[in-house]
């Protein structure tokens, strides 16, 4: 039972020192969680606490390999929108 | 040529011999301040008008992590060639900050200001922020140090904030009105939960209300951060100067939405617009009624490097900067005397406008009905002066002329992202892309312009003045529109277009 960040993780810092756990640590090129350690912050808070402060959609995986926050929970971008808008700037 | 008489401007000449109410824009609009305010501001280019045409400042880019979003802001994009806040190319630690400033501030003298302002909010990596303060107060004393915050942990940090003497403090306020917030922030992070929606912009608006409080309750100055967002908050931003104003910020600075669909920002994809500078310029003029405007901003990056309008950041990056020497005190005394040459000639300048400045009753004989404004674009590269040749100019700034006063209106970038041409596929030239930014004004006034240039301007109905050059840029605008009411101002055409702002 663990998160994990991926590759799409910007390096921004905000997890880090919230984890109950100190599992997180800055990795080239991008920052990790150590699976031992990850508890999903359970019995420490609610929600777990990376899951709850990243800014990018995609970049924590649950324990099930499942985004946290999939393509639009955040931004509020509806998904198709957003493959519309790549599509438009591809076709420049 | 002109009668000298400036009789009928000494009651808007308390804030320091300048002879235009719009001088500073701040400037004279923060006359009726307590002289120990605008003694604060008078060298500082982002608080002052005035102050920005002489000294530099630098963002450090220290603070990357943010406890909000908003819908302006992608984290993900960190692109070379934008120029925004919250794009930055290099993250730095607290010690290669505080190394960078020691050698930019020894490299660029006219510097007087070190702000922290992101990528993220700074006061969401508290520990970074304050650690570098700490190390620049011992290291730099002289360097003034400000700090930019979304103002959500704001009331929790004032008294951090109060111990590193850190007198400027800017809050980002989009609204007071949760509803408006909901469509600007879709979430905050607030007590160990991400919170969505209207209830996370309802904790944002009081934690922000309740610091600005606090910070000018304790002295510090404060100035606020508005985005200008057609449809979302234009109508309500009024609202926001009036409160913020009772709460005792002391500048209200107005800034246009920047959103690009390739920014990869909600309002970039969902098809946002952004204010044109009409718009931008009517809700700045409603607001000023009840506060201090700042229409200079540049909306640098967050780790701009520089006078205002240019980011010297490629001269000071990480690799470059620690191969550099400084002499910490050597650098230090460079800059005071440095300093010392800048306010005499600000001093010098000051004078010479007393005496040079166009009379008004000289335009008054002529005055057979009102006399319109005129806007007119500025070439300079600093120094409150004409300097700057027309093909140089990275942006111009804008002056509208009347007949009581020449007051700053803003600037307008020239042609950011690329330089035309064919590379871009895109066959409008630069020079064609200049003209259309500069719609709406009706003179240009510059040191120098070449021949093509001048013919295609003037095609454009936007008179190329070379004449001017090295002279006070409000004394040669009151100048140029004296000469067009003496030559008959005529009506403006008012079939302008609207033109879209671009970062």
């Amino acid at each position: 039972m663990a998160y994990k960040i991926i590759e799409s993780c910007v390096n921004c810092w905000a997890c880090e020192p919230l984890c109950p756990s100190d599992a997180i640590y800055e990795a080239k090129p991008t920052f990790l969680i150590n699976q031992k350690k990850c508890t999903e912050c359970d019995g420490d808070f609610m929600v777990a606490q990376c899951a709850s402060i990243c800014p990018i959609e995609g970049a924590i995986l649950d324990s099930y390999g499942e985004s946290a926050n999939p393509a639009g929970s955040l931004t509020g971008i509806p998904p198709e929108r957003m493959a519309e808008a790549m599509a438009e700037i591809q076709a420049r | 040529m002109m009668e000298m008489n400036v009789t009928e401007q000494t009651t808007e000449n308390v804030g320091g011999g300048c002879s235009s109410s719009g001088c500073g824009g701040s400037n004279d609009q923060l006359s009726h301040l307590p002289e120990h305010i605008r003694e604060k501001v008078h060298d500082h280019p982002c608080y002052s008008e005035e102050a920005h045409h002489h000294y530099a400042r630098m963002h450090v880019a220290v603070a990357p992590a943010c406890n909000i979003q908003c819908h302006y802001c992608n984290r993900k994009y960190d692109c070379a060639n934008e120029s925004r806040p919250g794009v930055v190319s290099e993250l730095l630690t607290p010690d290669q900050a505080v190394k960078k400033v020691m050698a930019v501030a020894a490299n660029i003298p006219q510097m007087t200001v070190l702000g922290i302002a992101g990528p993220g909010d700074p006061l969401a990596n508290p520990e970074r922020t304050f650690d570098t303060f700490r190390q620049l107060t011992d290291k730099a004393p002289d360097i003034k140090l400000c700090v930019s915050t979304n103002g959500l942990t704001l009331p929790e940090q004032v008294e951090e904030l109060c111990k590193h003497n850190i007198d400027h403090v800017t809050i980002t306020i989009n609204c007071v009105d949760p509803d408006v917030g909901a469509r600007i922030y879709p979430w905050i992070f607030w007590n160990n939960c991400r919170i969505k929606g209207r209830k996370g912009a309802k904790i944002l608006i009081e934690q922000q209300q309740k610091g600005l409080q606090m910070l000018t309750d304790r002295g510090i100055l404060v100035k606020v951060n508005s985005v200008m967002i057609p449809g979302v908050n234009d109508q309500h931003l009024e609202e926001v100067s009036k409160v913020v104003k009772a709460k005792g910020a002391f500048l209200h600075n107005v800034m246009p939405l920047i959103a690009e669909t390739e920014h990869g920002t909600f309002y970039g994809v969902m098809g946002q617009r952004g204010p044109e500078y009409e718009e931008l310029q009517e809700l700045q003029d409603k607001c000023a009624g009840d506060m201090n405007m700042m229409r200079h901003c540049r909306q640098c990056r967050a780790d701009a490097v520089g006078m205002l309008g240019e980011d010297r950041g490629d001269e000071f990056t990480m690799d470059k900067v620690e191969v550099m020497e400084v002499d910490y005190e050597e650098a230090m005394r460079k800059r005071a005397d440095y300093h010392a040459s800048i306010e005499a000639n600000r001093d010098a300048q000051k004078n010479q406008t007393n005496e040079t400045f166009v009379s008004i009753s000289s335009i008054k004989l002529h005055k057979k009905k009102e006399l319109r404004p005129v806007l007119m674009a500025v070439a300079t590269s600093g120094g409150s002066v004409i300097n700057q040749h027309f093909g140089h100019a990275q942006e111009f700034l804008v002056y509208e002329a009347t007949e009581m006063d020449v007051r700053f209106i803003g600037h307008r970038k020239v042609d950011l992202y690329c330089s035309g041409g064919d590379t871009c596929g895109d066959a409008e030239t630069t020079l064609d892309k200049i003209i259309k930014t500069l719609k709406g004004c009706e003179a240009v006034l510059c040191s120098k312009v070449g021949y093509e240039p001048w013919e295609l301007l003037e095609e454009a109905g936007i008179q190329p003045n070379g004449e001017h050059a090295m002279e006070a840029i409000e004394d040669a605008v009151a100048a140029v529109y004296a000469e067009m009411v003496e030559a008959g101002l005529p009506d403006k055409d008012k079939s302008d277009a609207s033109i879209k702002i671009t970062a």
